[in-house]
């Protein structure tokens, strides 16, 4: 069977929820399809931190739509980790018990509106570039999750980098404030795409059986390749004395990462980990009563038809 | 059904341009009402559909991946079903 399955993966043919695969394998995408979905949950949080303060109208309605297509991804993704033979409630519990991890990125505050530009240009647009390497993987209802997320997604990246373009080009002190955002969000961003190679425990499996389809590093440096430019049309620096095109390699060379920092973010001490896990619980408590009332009143509906047709 | 379960729902859209519904996806809803609500709020966010239909995902029966074979067998070798098969002579013209 595991050779079948394997001849299949090999043959780019498509996993669907009704045919054999490895234990491993369902074990092994149904912990990384939810940490996905958490993720755009989770990821609602600092950005839904600016809604109320947005400069004007245009760029208040433009968030809310973002921070709702998160929700519908995060949604997307739920179905998709459903298809494996977990059910959303245990989902649910296992972010909100702790259990469950998110992207690391997330647990960083959103200090000023810079941040929700450079949130938007940075942070999705590395996700972008895993979620468009993600699109070719092996399992069917993750990789078409992936092909709608990404059709959605380039909004969001060209909404961060105009207020990026609008700041950079503004006063003085709205370039400063560009900049500040950068400085801080350049490197977290880099991180979201995991340790490096070598280091990666899951990688050699996951792209044995096509659920990976590029390395951490290859993305790492797509990213970068692609981003450095864009830093230089605003005229900002990136935190990086060491970033240098390589003429040689045909890349950027970049300067090495706090893996410290990384490490402490994902076990749980990043600045909003217990923030972010406090927001989702209360979020889920204070909605009890209208689960409650929906479910109440589904039930009652369902009796009463039923006494009318008898 | 308890507050935390719903029942699962699969959704089929037809977009403005489109014949018939076609599949994108399923959610969670306390009822069929809802059902559509949500399916309106997720799947048509960039104005994709002009008619949602909602199906509990019990009443779908799915044809096995694994008997495709032996579910399309038969079909297979009538190759006799398709046009191409039969040579109109040039004189006859289109048909």
């Amino acid at each position: 069977m595991n050779e079948r399955f394997q001849q299949t993966v090999d043959a780019e043919i498509k996993i669907e929820p009704k045919d054999w695969m490895p234990e491993k394998y369902r074990k092994t995408l149904i912990r990384q399809i939810a940490q996905h979905a958490h993720s755009e949950v989770v990821g609602m949080l600092p950005e839904g931190n600016w809604i109320t303060r947005a400069p004007n109208l245009r760029r208040k309605a433009i968030l809310l739509a973002k921070v709702q297509d998160e929700a519908g991804h995060g949604l997307y993704l739920y179905s998709a980790a459903e298809t494996l033979g977990i059910d959303r409630d245990s989902l649910i519990n296992d972010l909100l018990a702790g259990k469950s991890k998110y992207s690391s990125i997330f647990n960083y505050p959103t200090q000023t509106w810079a941040d929700i530009g450079a949130i938007g240009w940075l942070v999705d647009g590395a996700a972008i570039v895993n979620q468009v390497s993600l699109q070719r993987t092996s399992y069917g209802p993750y990789s078409r999750a992936m092909i709608r997320i990404c059709k959605e997604e380039s909004f969001h990246q060209r909404q961060g980098y105009e207020i990026m373009i609008t700041l950079a080009k503004g006063s003085p002190a709205q370039k400063a404030l560009a900049q500040d955002a950068l400085n801080r969000w350049w490197w977290p961003s880099l991180m979201m795409f995991g340790p490096h190679d070598a280091e990666s425990s899951h990688s050699s499996q996951n792209m044995a059986w096509k659920i990976k389809r590029h390395s951490n590093d290859e993305m790492r440096q797509k990213f970068v390749d692609m981003t450095v430019p864009q830093t230089e049309y605003l005229g900002l620096t990136l935190p990086d004395p060491l970033l240098n095109w390589n003429e040689e390699r045909g890349h950027y060379d970049f300067g090495p990462m706090n893996w410290e920092e990384f490490n402490k973010v994902v076990a749980g001490y990043g600045p909003c980990n217990v923030e972010r896990l406090a927001a989702r619980n209360a979020a889920h408590d204070k909605g009890d009563w209208v689960r409650e009332a929906a479910t109440a009143y589904a039930e009652k509906k369902a009796k009463r038809l039923k006494t009318e047709a008898a | 059904m308890s507050k935390n379960t719903w029942p699962l729902w699969e959704v089929f859209i037809r977009s403005k341009q489109g014949l018939s519904h076609k599949h994108v996806g399923s959610l969670h809803a306390a009822d069929a009402t809802m059902a559509i609500e949500n399916a309106r709020d997720v799947y048509t966010r960039r104005m994709e559909g002009v008619s949602i239909w909602v199906v509990p995902s019990e009443a779908i029966t799915a044809s096995s991946p694994d008997e495709k074979e032996l579910l399309y067998d038969p079909a297979n070798d009538k190759v006799y079903r398709h046009p191409t098969f039969y040579e109109i002579p040039p004189e006859v013209g289109h048909m």
